[in-house]
């Protein structure tokens, strides 16, 4: 990622203003520094003349005044900049979720949501002093040097060319900078997206780890890792700080070199005291917009390392389907097929799904059964547009699915997942995730349906419990019946079940498929399930053999 | 110093030695800057008499010594704060991880992950400003400023004194100033982070529900205002900032002003050489870079202190299970594990979720268990593996209280392949190996094939390698459950629990894998829990639990209606 990459600066457009205000209002405040540089040494070289502290209170007075200037327009920078930052960074956050969420739900690219999670907030934020500070900083770095070129040529030209003289320094410096700031920041991005990913999956396992007896294990790897990042680390710093310190260098010898050599000037008489106190305050001046760009280049040089993994996530091609206008025909009234539908998992050999033809008639009851790891809730996702066939097309009616607005779809389609995710929240708004408009009595007879009922009266709130990440915790079977009350609550054309009595007692079990046989009548249904209660409903089974294709087995339901 | 910094600096102990180079060099760096200028400045008013060049070697010398050390210095002193800071870093990180530990999972329950992932990362991250930030300026303040002061008043006490009093306002009102108008933005914005994160950690894991349901704009919306608070805090620091820099440059200028006029009127009055205003005045101008990083460090630490907090509010009440301080010795092989009347009740929750149960597992029995679901069996392996303690009646391996032994020893002896099992995101191999990371190829193979998942596994072309993804989801559901059970078979414990090892496989597949569960636990204590009868007939009994007690109003209303 080069510092003034393309990506980054356009994403800049709707904060250009306050980036202007800010740059101007830094190149005043350099112009506040050549006046308070001048006026003071005017009034240093009046003193030596024995000029009396009654006539220099106008000068001194002005003196105050370039400082607080100074600091008026620091803290309009300061606040401008950052403002415009962070119009930029909630825009660039903002999209970077939601291209994760609309079109990678299911991450098969290998992303951990740690890192996703580490690149939109941390990643995000370092990018904060790249836009408020940076970006300006380039800009006054190319005008203010000339600006105290032009003052100091002015004021005494020979000073000039020796300030002249040192800046090629600078090249050098901006060298060091750009090569070995580059590969520490790729090395500390890595660094903080495995700490991300990492603790993520930590925080996850801590019962699993402590259950196995590895927990103190992994304090040990912590340390460790710790240990080695602190290592590497310095051994880049140590080499990236050269061009903090050649600039220092640079600035530090610039000033020497003026001082001895107007002192010089002085002994001969060629050169005045106010010339002289002038160009040796100016002096520094030459390489602070420098310095200041190399410090800020350092502070945000996280940020432009992670905008690198940011973009490739922002510029992902879609793994779901995406939106489009074309209207979706209903699944009740026209059947969705496979047909020689063909997926395979990225980073896997070999298609999970080969050439697979299925079809669900309008308001049949279709078994999908086969071994563990066939492939069945693959054809689920498939079916949901959650992921694209590798080869050949999904329909419905005579529409491809790939052409379907993706939304306007999944709105006709209630699922049950094999994993069921209980969201943050009370109990009855899990539930109404399948319809968030429903009355209280619908999301209640949702809930009786799915046998859920009971047990979310005896929890200590009812259906006001708070459940989810950070809430009270559920068994699985639990779960489980509060998926299936969304589900049902849904009231949808076409239901997807993915072993929906999984990890189910055989009272919930009767009640489940009781539900099932309630819900057959004018809807469409795929029943994923190991388990005869269910497949006894269906109006057809149909085998998914690992990788091959289906066999069917047709028989009227019971 | 307030207790929260104390707690947290000993969090992580900076190394002494290494922390007074640091502020030592840091102090240098300082002053090198102000001999520089203040020599400088004096080179330029003695030249301006016209002496003899000769006589302004010393001057000279001291210039490019001055100009030469300082970037030597400066670097030095670079990369000794950053060593400090990275050391600090490793050593909080790994305290705060132990400090948690022991919470898990019953006292972390409440909290998100997203947000646990936050304190973690962001949280632990921000404490190595507490030396870098909270320790080291100050000190360097202190150290740089009294010399510059010293130096100031050997020439002109008067100038000493103006410039003793500005570096005061700067170095202390203004930073205080800015730190307080930080802290408070700074302990809402620790925790807007946290939530942000914890929004995010959800959202992705749901996702594919989230879209399946149409769900995603209201998320993205909770995500838009979780963004939007952080932005708002973030402008408030803005302010701090600014007013910080802002009345840092004003309280230069004026103390600037002030020394000229001293010196001024000083030498105007014959009590000052004039060759003395410019070093005077320069050297008051630079030695505010003692005092300038104070007003950003105070702000910092604020923030610092705030992050803190949260990582210290998560461990302040310590952990709820805790070893015995005289542990019995660990249990001997074959023993019974018994419940004796228990009752359980997780943190916070008004109704136990076991009431009175009693179940004992005699050496080398196998029993299953069963019951509804919610009725507390999950909660039986809680127990036993100490994630719980009862709240009456006892839990015992050998006819002790599980309570006198140490935690590790009771998990050596007690093998779990649970219900919710976690699997790293890392390969097969690993994630089995995690019960036993002496087992060879060999063993894990073997168990993998008593799981009935190697005869997969081989086909894959990684083999052993293959990554399962973060949480496994790269696997199948009953893939998944297969490969904990083989962690379970391989950890060799003389009692074994299978929570629900085939919900979801197929029946021909369970029942192969029951019996070789089963043939492969020779001697073993296993405990099955399950609702599918796959398995039944290869225990010695089976024990049924009374639906639980969160089921039981619910239930009888029902049979009523
Ligand atoms: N995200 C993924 N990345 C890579 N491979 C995957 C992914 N998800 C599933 N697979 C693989 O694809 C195959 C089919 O998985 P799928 O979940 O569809 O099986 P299934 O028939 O539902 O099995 P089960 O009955 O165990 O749930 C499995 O071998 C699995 O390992
Ligand atoms: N961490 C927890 N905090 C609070 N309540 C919990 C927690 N875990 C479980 N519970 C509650 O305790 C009761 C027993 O749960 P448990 O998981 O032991 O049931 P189970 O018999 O294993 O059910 P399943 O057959 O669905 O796995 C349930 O009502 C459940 O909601
Ligand atoms: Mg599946
Ligand atoms: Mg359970």
């Amino acid at each position: 990622m080069r510092a003034l990459d393309p990506r980054l600066l356009r994403r800049t457009r709707s904060a250009r203003p306050l980036l202007t205000l800010d740059t101007m209002l830094g190149a005043a405040c350099a112009l506040a520094v050549l006046v308070q540089g001048s006026v003071l040494a005017l009034i240093v070289a009046r003193a030596f003349q024995g000029a009396h502290l009654r006539s220099l209170w106008f000068d001194i007075g002005l003196l105050v005044t370039a400082f607080l200037a100074r600091g008026a327009l620091v803290w309009g920078m300061e606040m401008a900049g950052r403002r415009a930052a962070w119009s930029v960074l909630s825009e660039l956050r903002l999209a970077l979720v939601e291209k994760r969420l609309r079109t990678h739900p299911i991450a098969t690219d290998g992303t951990d949501s740690g890192e996703v999670t580490a690149v939109a907030v941390q990643g995000v934020e370092a990018l904060e002093g790249y836009f408020a500070r940076y970006l300006p900083q380039v800009v006054l770095a190319s005008i203010v040097p000339l600006l105290v070129l032009a003052w100091v040529a002015i004021v005494d030209l020979e000073s000039a060319l020796i300030m002249l003289l040192t800046l090629p320094l600078v090249p050098v410096f901006m060298w060091l900078i750009g090569r070995y700031t580059e590969q520490r920041t790729r090395e500390r991005w890595h660094a903080l997206r495995h700490l991300a990913t990492h603790f993520l999956d930590v925080v996850r396992g801590l019962p699993t780890l402590r259950a196995v007896g590895r927990a103190n294990d992994e304090a040990a790897a912590l340390a460790e890792v710790s240990e080695r990042y602190r290592v590497t680390t310095m051994e880049t710093l140590r080499v990236s700080f050269l061009s903090g310190s050649v600039l220092e260098l640079a600035a530090t010898l610039g000033v020497a070199l003026v001082a001895v050599t107007a002192g010089v000037r002085l002994v001969s008489g060629s050169l005045g005291l106010q010339a002289g106190m002038t160009v040796l305050v100016l002096a520094p001046e030459l390489y602070v917009p420098f310095r200041r760009l190399g410090a800020e280049y350092h502070a945000s040089a996280d940020g432009i390392a992670v905008a690198e993994r940011m973009f490739a996530l922002l510029d992902a091609p879609a793994d779901a389907s995406t939106p489009s206008t074309r209207t979706t025909p209903n699944p009740a009234r026209s059947a969705v097929r496979l047909e020689q539908v063909s997926f395979s998992y990225p980073g896997r050999t070999g298609p999970v799904l080969d050439a697979l033809d299925l079809e669900l008639a309008p308001g049949e009851t279709v078994a999908l059964v086969g071994e563990s790891g066939a492939g069945k809730s693959t054809v689920a996702a498939l079916l949901l547009g959650l992921l694209a066939p590798t080869a050949g097309r999904i329909s419905v009616g005579a529409t491809d699915l790939m052409a379907c607005q993706a939304d306007a779809w999944r709105r006709l389609v209630a699922w049950v997942p094999q994993h069921p995710t209980m969201f943050s929240g009370s109990v009855a708004d899990n539930i109404r995730l399948g319809d968030p408009a429903a009355s209280e009595d619908r999301m209640h007879a949702a809930a009786a349906l799915a046998g859920a009922d009971d047990f979310i009266r005896g929890l200590p709130d009812g259906y006001a419990t708070l459940i989810g990440d950070g809430g009270r915790s559920l068994s699985p079977g639990e779960r489980r019946r509060i998926a299936i009350a969304r589900a049902i609550l849904k009231d949808a054309p076409l239901v997807i079940l993915d072993e929906p009595t999984a990890d189910l007692d055989p009272a919930s079990v009767t009640l489940v498929s009781r539900a099932v046989r309630r819900l057959r009548a004018g809807r469409t249904m795929l029943v994923i399930a190991h388990r005869p209660e269910l497949v006894e409903h269906a109006d057809r089974v149909v085998h998914l053999r690992t990788g091959a294709a289906v066999s069917e087995q047709n028989r009227r339901a019971a | 110093m307030s207790g929260t910094v104390r707690s947290l600096l000993a969090l992580g102990e900076a190394p002494r030695a290494r922390l007074g180079v640091g502020v030592l060099l840091g102090a240098l760096t300082v002053l090198f800057g102000v001999g520089l200028m203040a020599t400088a400045g004096y080179l330029i008013s003695r030249a301006a008499e016209q002496p003899a060049v000769l006589s302004l070697m010393v001057a000279i010398v001291a210039v490019r010594f001055f100009g030469l050390g300082r970037p030597i210095i400066r670097y030095l002193e670079r990369l000794a704060s950053h060593d400090v800071a990275l050391r600090v870093l490793g050593r909080v990180r790994v305290s705060f991880y132990r400090r948690i530990e022991p919470l898990a999972p019953a006292q972390l329950d409440g909290y998100r992950k997203g947000d646990l992932l936050s304190r973690m990362v962001a949280d632990v991250d921000a404490l190595q400003n507490l030396y870098l930030r909270g320790v080291e300026p100050p000190l360097v303040a202190l150290l740089a400023g009294a010399v510059a002061v010293g130096a100031a008043a050997a020439f002109l006490p008067a100038a000493g004194l103006v410039l003793a009093g500005g570096l005061l306002v700067g170095g202390m009102a203004v930073p205080a100033l800015s730190g307080s108008l930080r802290a408070r933005a700074g302990r809402r914005q620790a925790a807007a982070r946290g939530e942000l994160s914890a929004e995010l950690v959800e959202l992705l894991r749901g996702a594919p529900e989230l879209v399946a349901f149409s769900g995603e704009a209201a998320r993205l919306e909770r995500i838009r205002a979780a963004d939007s608070r952080l932005v708002k805090l973030a402008q408030r620091d803005a302010l701090a900032t600014g007013v910080g820099d802002g009345l840092g440059l004003a309280v230069t200028g004026f103390t600037v002003a002030g020394v000229l006029a001293v010196a001024v009127n000083a030498s105007a009055e014959g009590r000052l050489d004039r060759v003395l205003i410019a070093m005077l005045a320069l050297l008051a101008l630079a030695s505010f870079e003692a005092v300038t990083p104070l007003a950003d460090a105070a702000r910092e630490f604020a923030a610092t202190r705030a992050a803190g907090q949260r990582v210290l509010e998560l461990t302040a009440g310590g952990a709820a299970v805790r070893d015995p301080d005289q542990p019995a010795p660990a249990p001997c092989w074959p023993f019974t594990v018994a419940l004796e009347g228990v009752r359980a009740r997780y943190p916070n929750q008004p109704r136990p979720a076991l009431a009175g149960i009693s179940l004992s597992l005699r050496p080398g029995e196998r029993v299953a268990l069963v019951g509804p679901s919610g009725a507390g069996k999950t909660t039986i392996t809680n127990l036993l593996l100490r994630f719980l303690d009862p709240a009456a009646g006892r839990v015992t391996i050998a006819g002790r209280d599980l309570r006198e032994y140490r935690q590790a020893d009771v998990r050596r002896v007690i093998s779990v392949a649970g219900q919710e099992s976690h699997l790293f995101s890392a390969s097969i191999g690993d994630n089995v190996r995690l019960s036993r990371p002496e087992a060879n190829d060999r063993d894990v193979e073997a168990a993998l094939h008593r799981a009935r998942i190697w005869d997969w596994v081989q086909a894959l072309p990684n083999g052993l390698d293959t990554l399962v993804g973060e949480e496994g989801r790269e696997l199948s559901g009953g893939q998944r459950q297969r490969i904990i059970l083989a962690r379970a078979l391989l950890a060799d414990a003389p009692v074994l629990i299978l929570d629900e090892p085939t919900a979801h496989l197929d029946p021909s597949t369970a029942s192969a894998l029951m019996r070789d569960v089963f043939s492969a636990a020779g001697g073993r204590t296993v405990l099955l829990i399950t609702h599918r009868r796959e398995g039944l007939d290869l225990v010695d009994r089976v024990q049924t639990l009374p639906p639980g007690s969160a089921g039981i109003p619910g239930h009888t209303a029902r049979r009523r209606r």
